[in-house]
């Protein structure tokens, strides 16, 4: 094997205040440079599954609702294919990008994404993950993007490969999202305090 | 390309997320440590953006919002270079996403009262996509320093903010550009975060004189890293490495 130079991965710094301006500048009244905010549409007519609602809010510690973050999704879909070209089992659903960006809403600090329940994807051993969406949270404050999963209250994650490697138990509750509806589940995120949300390095 | 699990990332190269001189990161900092984990096929892949989503202004952001043939005030730059993963490998297809204050140091964002003007021709957002050989380019200007409330005097140094996308959703990152010279980089206490001297060194974007366009604009060179994949034997095989 050739030996490579490698190189250090660049240092993140946080996304500030302004991260609308470059990411939703439609949703900061930034209108004509971009037609459409990035991420703000996950469906069309033709996405197969069940649609659902996401919603909820990334909490501090003081127990305030952050109203300056950004979060990110990304997702399997109905069939548990991820719409990429690193996807090697199969051609994902057209009609699905698998990709949600939402910036809080600036009075109530929550997040929404209409989007479709994803399938479930094998871990690197081949078992089974549960059904779950990816999430990356941004804002003020962060000073590199933190990454979590969001799990269903109604679907059996039992023997969930990253679940089981939670050692705390307890802490697995904090990436079981709520069922607040007929088809709407309710993830709320707390960047401290005892239901501190479980944060990856992955 | 190759599709195999990231390297872990290097938290000691990167900021942590306690960083009390900057004072919002106290309560928006997770306490527990994060749990470490090989990627998975759910990071290992991403969203992939191609060229015909971009609007042919989308990389100029001296042109992007300038009204009725008037252009806007400030020192004309251009930002190029390459984004590379840490293997040194081009990283083709990359969505950069940058964002940035006016020649004066003022954000077009209703929560930014800053007492230097808005110039009615900078919007200040523009984006592009990486070329095959990892590069892209955009054209600007030059933003101005500006005052922040965090400790009584604190100052931002001139910096770009940018949010890329690499060929996994773990190779996520959102950082920003300082320029070549600043003073302030080296009092800023969003700087200061970065552990290593050779990790703000990365975020320093050199003058460039050979990109310079004469008369015209000044070039900056700004490469980034994004996180790098490891290669199975079979893609040794293959690539001969
Ligand atoms: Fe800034």
């Amino acid at each position: 094997m050739k030996p490579l130079d490698y190189l250090k991965e660049s240092p993140s710094q946080t996304a500030g205040p302004y991260v609308h301006i470059g990411c939703t500048p439609n949703f900061c009244g930034i209108e004509g440079v971009f037609a459409e905010d990035l991420g703000s549409t996950m469906l069309n007519g033709q996405t197969k599954g069940e649609r659902i609602t996401v919603r909820g809010r990334v909490f501090d510690g003081t127990g305030t609702a952050l109203k300056d973050a950004m979060v990110e999704i990304w997702q399997a879909d109905a069939e548990g294919l991820y719409p990429s070209p690193q996807e090697k089992r199969g051609q994902a659903d057209e009609n699905f990008t698998g990709f949600g960006r939402c910036p809080v809403e600036q009075e109530t600090g929550e997040f929404v994404f209409e989007t479709i329940k994803p399938g479930t994807v094998p871990f690197n051993d081949g078992r089974p993950q549960a059904s779950h969406i990816t999430f990356w949270i941004v804002a003020r404050g962060i000073n590199i993007g933190l990454h979590t999963r969001l799990y269903f209250p109604d679907e059996d994650n039992s023997a969930d490969p990253v679940l089981g490697r939670i050692e705390l138990k307890k802490r697995v509750e904090t990436l079981i999202a709520e069922k607040t509806g007929d088809a709407e589940y309710t993830f709320n995120v707390r960047l401290q305090g005892h239901n501190e949300t479980v944060f990856f390095d992955i | 390309m190759s599709d195999g699990s990231f390297f872990q990332r290097d938290r000691d190269w990167q900021p942590a997320a306690l960083t009390p001189q900057y004072k919002t990161s106290l309560k928006r900092s997770p306490t527990h440590a994060l749990l470490s984990m090989d990627s998975s096929i759910s990071e290992r892949t991403g969203p992939t953006f191609n060229q015909n989503m971009l609007g042919e202004l989308d990389n100029d952001l001296v042109l992007n919002y300038a009204k009725d043939g008037e252009l806007p005030v400030g020192e004309r730059i251009i930002v190029q270079g390459r984004v590379l993963d840490e293997n040194a490998r081009p990283v083709p297809g990359v969505l950069l996403e940058f964002w940035q204050a006016n020649a004066g140091g003022r954000y077009r964002h209703k929560k930014d009262g800053y007492l230097a003007p808005l110039d009615p021709n900078f919007g200040g957002c523009g984006r592009t996509i990486s070329a095959a050989d990892g590069s892209y380019a955009f054209r600007s200007i030059k933003p101005g320093p500006y005052p922040w409330p965090n400790g009584v005097n604190d100052w931002r140094p001139s910096h770009i903010h940018f949010s890329l996308f690499g060929s996994g959703f773990a190779q996520r990152l959102i950082t920003q550009m300082y320029f070549e010279g600043d003073p302030l980089i080296w009092k800023c206490p969003i700087v200061s975060m970065i552990p290593n001297k050779g990790g703000i060194e990365q975020l320093i974007a050199r003058i460039d004189m050979n990109a310079t366009m004469p008369m015209d604009a000044i070039a900056y060179r700004f490469d980034i890293v994004l996180r790098g994949r490891r290669s199975t034997m079979f893609e040794n095989r293959l690539e001969g490495n």
